[in-house]
C-alpha cells in the first residue's frame, strides 16, 4: 500500500505527535510497510462474522455509587511537571 | 420570505451520583481544584474504569419515564481528541448501542396547548473537567475534580419549531429529572447543560436547511435568547442570498451573541471504536422491570390525577404539579384543610405569589404546607373570613407564628358568640329606621339585595370578624319578626 | 542458593537454613556483579528489598503455621506494573520521571503474599517489541549470549530469572511478551486466560490483549507465583470472575489419555529445522509420558499477525493518549501553545517503534478505514478464535514452537520491523484469542535456548502446568544455568 506523506502528516496531527522534516519519508516507508502487510486482511471473507472486541464473553459488572476515594491531591500532584494553587497549568487554552 | 425554524437539543445532565460514573470520587459541586480527582479520573497510568450501578439504574429510569425502547445490551466507546480537561485523551461515551433508545416527550406550551417531542436516544459518558483562565501568568489551569461526573446526553429529534417551544422542552424535561430524582437539575452549577441545532427553510418546506450547532448554554433564558439570535441571523444571511455554513458557534450570554468557534481546527475525526476496559452492558429484565415498578408518579400522570382526584382544571393541574415539592406541598395543604380547591387558590395566588415577590424558591418559604393547612382550617371552620386569612398568612410570612398563635395574638377571631351578635344585629336594626322601612316595603327580590347594607354595618361594627353566615340568619330574624 | 528452585527456597527459609535478608543479599550481589553486563533491570530497590527481607524474616522467626506462601521470596518486577515509591518507566523515556502513588493489583498481591521486591525490569518501550532493543535503558542482553537479544518484552525479567538475578519475576504478554522471551532465555514464562490475572497498576498497551503472567525456571515455581497473582479484581472491568484453583494442585497428574494437538501452521515453513527438532524431541518425552499426539489445523495461523498489527496498535493509540506532559511524565521544556506540548512532549518522550504503532493504530481507528482495518481486524479475530475451539473439540491442549528459531543477534532486526513481527507467528493468536500459554524449555539450538508452546483453553492454566511440570521430571532443559559473564557492558 502506497501512503503519501500528508496521510502521515494528518495522522501525526491526530495522534499529536511531531515529526521533524527530515523524518518523514522514512516514516512514511515503514508505516507504508506495515500498512502493505496488514492488507491482506481484505482478502478474507468475513460476511455475518460478528466483530470480536474482548476475548471473553463476559459482561460489564457494576459497582455500588460508594465515595471510595478520598482527597489524593498531594500525592498525585507530586509527580506532575507544572501545578500552581492545586491547578494543573498548561499553555493558555483558546476556547 | 418567511422561515421556519428545525431546532433539536443535546441535552447533557449531570445524574445526581455520590460517586463518578467509573471511580469512586466524590461529585460535590464547588470543591477546592483536583482534591476530587483520583488517579483514575487523572488517567495515570493502569488506572482502569469500573460503572457506577446508580448511573445505569438513573439512565434506565429516565428512559422508562420516556416510555423509550432500553437498550438491553448497550456498549461503552471511546471518542478520541486532546483537550487538557479530557485526561485520558478519549471520552467515555455511548456511540453505537446507547442505553436508551427513541422515546417521546409531551409539552405544553402557555396557550395550554401540546406538542410530542421525539427523543432520538439517551446515553451515558464522563464529563470533562474545567480549564481556568485567569491569574496564571498567560497560561491556563486545569481542575479535573468534574472530570468523571455521570453525564446523561439526551438527544431530540429536529421536532422543536421555536425558541418558546425549546424553552417548553427544557422545563418539561427538567420537571422530568428532578421528579425522578436522577439529577439536581441545577443550570446554574451546569447540571443541565444544552447544545442547540438550528436551521431555518421556507414555511411549508419539508427539506432541512444547513444547521449550526450552538455550544453549551447553561440556562433557559439563554437558551430562549440564543435560538431567537441565530433565527435572527440566519434569516439575515438567507435573505441576503446568502448560505448558512454548517458549524460549532458559540453563545456569549455577555453580548447577547453567538460567534463562530475555532473553524480553522482541521475537521475532528473522533475515531470512536468499543472501550476495551469496559464490558458490555447487559440488563437483566427483571432489574429494568423492578426500576419501572419502583418509579415515583411522574409530571404528566400526577396533572392528570390533579384533575381527577381534586377536580382542578388543567391550566391549576399543571401549575401545581410543574415540580414536585411543589405538587406535594399542595398536597399536603389539601389534605390538611380538606378542600383542595381552597389549597389550590391559596398555594397558586397566594403562597407562589409571596414567594415570587421575594425571588424565593420554595425550600425557602417561611410558611410550611402544615402552617398553610392549618390557616385554611381555621377559614373551613369559620373562625375568620377570607379576607382575615391573608393578614393571618402575612404575619405567618413574617414569622409571627401559626395561624393560631396569629389569630389569637392580634385578637381577629371570628365573633359567633349569637348573645354578641344579636346585640349588634339590634344595635344596627334600630340605628336604621329607614332601611328597615325600604326593606319591609320591598318585595322577596329587592329585599335580598337590601340586607347586604345590614351585613357591611354588622360588619362594620365587628371589625370584620363577625360570623357572615350567622349574622345573615340573625338579620333575616330581626329584620322579618316584626313584619 | 540462587541454583535453587523456588519451592526449595521456601522450604530452606522455612527450616531456618538461610534468612530471606541473606538470600536478599546474595540475590544484590549478583545483580551489583553481573547485571551491568545484562542490563536486565532498569531499577534496583536495594533499600527497600532489604526492608521487606528483614520484615520477611520477622515473620518467619514467630508463628509458623499461617505464613503468606512467598515469605521472603525475593522477585522482580517488569517495570510496566506500577510500585508504590518506586520509578515504574514501562521502559520509556515518557515516564523515566515517573513515581506511581499506588500499586499495581499484582505488586500488592505479592506483598502481601510475603514476596520481596528486588527491582523492575528492563523491557521494550511500552512492551512494544520482541528483542527487548526499544527500551530506553539500552537493550537487556541474553545470558546464554551477551550478543544475542533476550526476546521482548518481558526480556528483563526472563534473562534476569535465567542469570539467577531473581528467583522469580513478573511479566506481561500481549502478543508473546512472557513466552517469546521466557523460550529465548531457557525458562519456563505462563501467559494466563485474559482476565485471570488484574490489569489495575499495569501500564496499559492493548487492553484486550495485555496479560501478567509468571515467568521462573520451572513449572512448579510459575504455579507458586501464579497462585499469588491470580484473583478477580473489582477495579479491573474484564477481570474474569472465575474460581481460582491452586495452581500447584495438579501438578503431579499422569498425562495418560491426554490428546495433544500439533497445528500443521506451527510445524511448517518458517520453523527453523533444529528448533522444530528440539520441539519434537519434547514431545516425544510427553508422548512416552502417556500422552497421544493429534494432528490438527489452525488455518487463520497466519491472519493473526495482520489482525495483531491492526487491533494492537488501534488499542495502543488511544491508550497511550494520556501522556500529553499534563499531569505526569516527560513535558517538553518550554511549549510556545499547547499544541507544541502535545506534538513535542510526545515526540520526544516516546520512541520510533511506539510512534509508528501509535500512528498505525490511529489510522486504523480513523473513519475513513475503520471499516476496512478495524472492524475487519475484530472479525478475523473471531475466525482466529474459532479455530482454537474447533481444535479443542478435538484435543485437550495444543503444543508447538514457542518461536520460529532461537535468539537473534542484536540489531539484526531492528531496522526492519517486519520481520521482527514475524518472530510472533506463534504466539500472537494465543493472546487474540484470549487463552492461556505457557513456554517450556526445550533444549538449545547452537547453545540459545528454544521453547515448547502449550496452549490450553480458557481458564486451563493447571493442566498446561501440569504437562509442563510432568516435562520437566522428564527432562533436564530447565535446570540449565548460562555460564556467569561479569563486568561492565561489552
Amino acid at each position: 500500500m502506497t501512503v503519501h506523506e500528508d496521510e502521515i502528516a494528518r495522522l501525526a496531527e491526530l495522534a499529536r505527535i511531531r515529526i521533524a522534516d527530515d523524518q518523514v519519508p522514512a516514516v512514511t516507508r515503514r508505516i507504508g510497510d506495515i500498512l502493505g502487510m496488514v492488507e491482506q486482511l481484505q482478502a478474507v471473507d468475513t460476511d455475518g462474522i460478528e466483530p470480536m472486541t474482548n476475548p471473553l464473553d463476559a459482561v460489564q459488572c457494576l459497582r455500588p455509587d460508594r465515595v471510595t476515594e478520598g482527597n489524593q491531591r498531594d500525592a498525585l500532584q507530586a509527580v506532575a511537571p507544572a501545578v500552581e494553587n492545586g491547578l494543573y497549568l498548561v499553555p493558555k487554552v483558546i476556547e | 420570505m418567511s422561515w421556519e425554524a428545525v431546532i433539536g437539543l443535546e441535552v447533557h445532565l449531570q445524574l445526581a451520583t455520590d460517586s463518578k460514573i467509573f471511580s469512586g470520587a466524590a461529585t460535590t459541586f464547588g470543591a477546592e481544584p483536583n482534591t476530587q480527582a483520583c488517579a483514575v479520573d487523572l488517567a495515570m497510568p493502569g488506572m482502569l474504569p469500573v460503572l457506577n450501578e446508580l448511573a445505569v439504574r438513573y439512565a434506565v429510569m429516565f428512559g422508562l419515564g420516556i416510555g423509550a425502547e432500553i437498550g438491553t445490551r448497550s456498549v461503552f466507546d471511546r471518542k478520541n481528541y486532546f483537550y487538557p480537561d479530557l485526561p485520558k485523551g478519549y471520552q467515555i461515551s455511548q456511540f453505537h448501542h446507547p442505553i436508551v433508545g427513541r422515546g417521546r416527550f409531551e409539552i405544553t406550551l402557555e396557550d395550554g396547548s401540546t406538542r410530542e417531542i421525539g427523543i432520538t436516544r439517551a446515553h451515558l459518558e464522563e464529563d470533562a473537567g474545567k480549564s481556568l483562565h485567569e491569574d496564571f501568568h498567560g497560561q491556563s489551569g486545569i481542575d479535573l475534580n468534574r472530570a468523571g461526573t455521570p453525564l446523561l446526553e439526551i438527544v431530540t429529534e429536529p421536532d422543536l419549531r421555536s425558541a418558546e417551544e425549546a424553552v417548553a422542552y427544557l422545563k418539561a424535561l427538567h420537571s422530568l429529572v428532578t421528579y425522578l430524582g436522577i439529577s439536581d437539575g441545577n443550570m446554574a452549577e451546569g447540571s443541565m447543560r444544552c447544545d442547540i441545532n438550528i436551521s431555518l427553510r421556507p414555511t411549508g418546506s419539508d427539506q432541512l436547511g444547513t444547521r449550526a450547532e450552538i455550544k453549551n448554554v447553561n440556562s433557559f433564558r439563554f437558551v430562549e435568547r440564543a435560538i431567537r439570535h441565530e433565527i435572527e441571523r440566519q434569516s439575515d444571511i438567507l435573505e441576503d442570498g446568502g448560505k448558512v455554513v454548517q458549524e460549532t458557534r458559540l453563545y456569549d450570554a455577555e453580548r447577547d451573541e453567538t460567534r463562530s468557534m475555532r473553524s480553522k481546527e482541521v475537521a475532528n475525526d473522533y475515531r470512536y471504536f468499543p472501550e476495551p476496559d469496559l464490558l458490555p452492558v447487559v440488563l437483566d429484565d427483571a432489574w429494568v422491570e423492578e426500576i419501572r415498578a419502583g418509579l415515583p408518579e411522574l409530571p404528566v400522570e400526577k396533572r392528570q390525577r390533579f384533575e381527577q382526584q381534586y377536580s382542578l382544571g388543567a391550566y391549576d393541574a399543571g401549575v401545581l404539579s410543574a415540580s414536585r415539592p411543589l405538587a406535594d406541598y399542595f398536597e399536603t395543604v389539601a389534605g390538611g384543610c380538606g378542600d383542595a380547591k381552597l389549597a389550590a387558590n391559596w398555594v397558586q395566588v397566594e403562597l407562589l405569589g409571596q414567594l415570587n415577590r421575594n425571588d424565593l424558591g420554595l425550600a425557602d418559604s417561611p410558611v410550611s404546607a402544615e402552617a398553610l393547612a392549618g390557616l385554611l382550617q381555621r377559614i373551613q371552620d369559620n373562625s375568620i373570613s377570607g379576607k382575615i386569612a391573608k393578614q393571618v398568612f402575612e404575619a405567618m410570612w413574617q414569622g409571627e407564628g401559626s395561624a393560631d398563635e396569629v389569630i389569637e395574638a392580634r385578637g381577629l377571631k371570628q365573633v359567633s358568640d349569637s348573645g354578641e351578635l344579636e346585640a349588634m344585629v339590634a344595635r344596627v336594626v334600630a340605628d336604621s329606621p329607614d332601611q328597615v322601612a325600604q326593606y319591609r316595603a320591598a318585595d322577596e327580590g329587592k329585599r335580598k339585595k337590601l340586607v347586604g347594607y345590614f351585613v357591611g354595618q354588622v360588619m362594620k361594627l365587628s371589625r370584620g370578624q363577625a360570623n357572615p353566615k350567622m349574622v345573615n340568619d340573625l338579620l333575616a330574624q330581626a329584620l322579618d319578626e316584626t313584619d | 542458593m540462587h541454583d535453587l528452585t523456588v519451592a526449595q527456597l521456601i522450604d530452606g527459609l522455612r527450616s531456618k537454613q538461610f534468612s530471606s535478608t541473606e538470600l536478599t543479599r546474595h540475590y544484590l550481589e549478583r545483580i551489583s556483579r553481573l547485571d551491568p553486563q545484562l542490563n536486565s533491570y532498569i531499577t534496583v530497590d536495594e533499600s527497600g528489598a532489604l526492608g521487606a527481607a528483614a520484615a520477611a524474616d520477622r515473620a518467619l522467626a514467630g508463628a509458623s503455621g499461617n505464613l503468606p506462601a512467598l515469605t521472603g521470596i525475593p522477585l522482580a518486577h517488569k517495570d510496566i506494573f506500577c510500585t508504590r515509591d518506586l520509578r515504574t518507566s514501562c521502559g520509556s523515556r515518557m515516564l523515566d520521571n515517573f513515581v506511581p502513588p499506588y500499586d499495581a493489583t499484582v505488586v500488592s498481591r505479592l506483598r502481601d503474599a510475603g514476596a520481596v521486591t528486588l527491582g523492575k525490569t528492563n523491557m521494550d518501550e511500552f512492551a512494544m517489541g520482541s528483542s527487548n532493543e526499544s527500551s530506553y535503558y539500552g537493550p537487556c542482553r541474553n545470558p546464554w549470549h551477551p550478543g544475542h537479544v533476550p526476546g521482548g518484552s518481558s526480556g528483563g525479567s526472563a534473562a534476569a530469572v535465567a542469570a539467577g538475578l531473581a528467583p522469580l519475576a513478573t511479566g506481561t504478554d500481549t502478543g508473546g511478551s512472557i513466552r517469546q522471551p521466557a523460550a529465548l532465555c531457557g525458562i519456563t514464562g505462563l501467559k494466563p486466560t485474559y482476565g485471570r490475572v488484574s490489569r489495575l497498576g499495569m501500564v496499559a498497551f492493548a487492553s484486550s490483549l495485555d496479560q501478567g503472567g509468571p515467568m521462573a525456571r520451572t513449572a512448579e515455581d510459575c504455579a507458586l507465583l501464579l497462585n499469588a497473582m491470580a484473583g478477580h479484581d473489582p477495579l479491573d472491568s474484564t477481570s474474569a470472575q472465575q474460581a481460582v484453583p491452586d495452581f500447584s494442585g495438579e501438578l503431579d497428574q499422569p498425562l495418560a489419555g491426554l490428546r495433544i494437538g500439533l497445528p500443521a501452521e506451527y510445524f511448517g515453513d518458517g520453523l527453523d529445522a533444529t528448533t522444530g527438532a528440539q520441539v519434537r524431541e519434547a514431545l516425544s518425552l510427553l508422548e512416552q509420558a502417556g500422552a497421544t499426539l493429534v494432528d490438527i489445523q489452525l488455518p487463520h495461523t497466519a491472519l493473526s499477525i495482520p489482525t495483531y498489527y491492526i487491533l494492537a496498535p488501534a488499542e495502543a493509540s488511544t491508550n497511550l493518549a494520556r501522556y500529553d506532559g499534563v499531569r505526569y511524565g516527560h513535558r517538553c521544556e518550554d511549549p510556545a501553545d499547547l499544541r507544541d506540548l502535545y506534538t513535542r512532549t510526545r515526540e520526544e518522550g516516546f520512541g520510533d517503534e511506539v510512534k509508528r504503532r501509535i500512528l498505525v493504530g490511529t489510522f486504523a481507528l480513523s473513519a475513513a478505514s475503520y471499516d476496512a482495518y478495524y472492524r475487519k481486524a475484530q472479525q478475523v479475530r473471531r475466525l482466529i478464535a474459532r479455530d482454537f475451539q474447533d481444535a479443542f473439540a478435538q484435543v485437550d491442549i495444543i503444543a508447538g514452537p514457542t518461536t520460529p528459531g532461537p535468539a537473534f543477534a542484536l540489531g539484526a532486526k531492528t531496522d526492519d520491523p517486519l520481520s521482527m513481527y514475524l518472530e510472533d507467528v506463534y504466539t500472537l493468536a494465543v493472546n487474540l484469542a484470549g487463552l492461556p500459554g505457557l513456554s517450556a524449555p526445550a533444549g538449545r539450538v547452537n547453545g540459545l535456548p528454544v521453547g515448547l508452546q502449550l496452549i490450553g483453553n480458557h481458564f486451563q492454566e493447571s493442566r498446561l502446568l501440569n504437562v509442563a511440570h510432568q516435562l520437566q521430571q522428564r527432562s533436564d532443559w530447565h535446570l540449565q544455568t548460562p555460564p556467569e559473564t561479569e563486568g561492565g557492558a561489552p
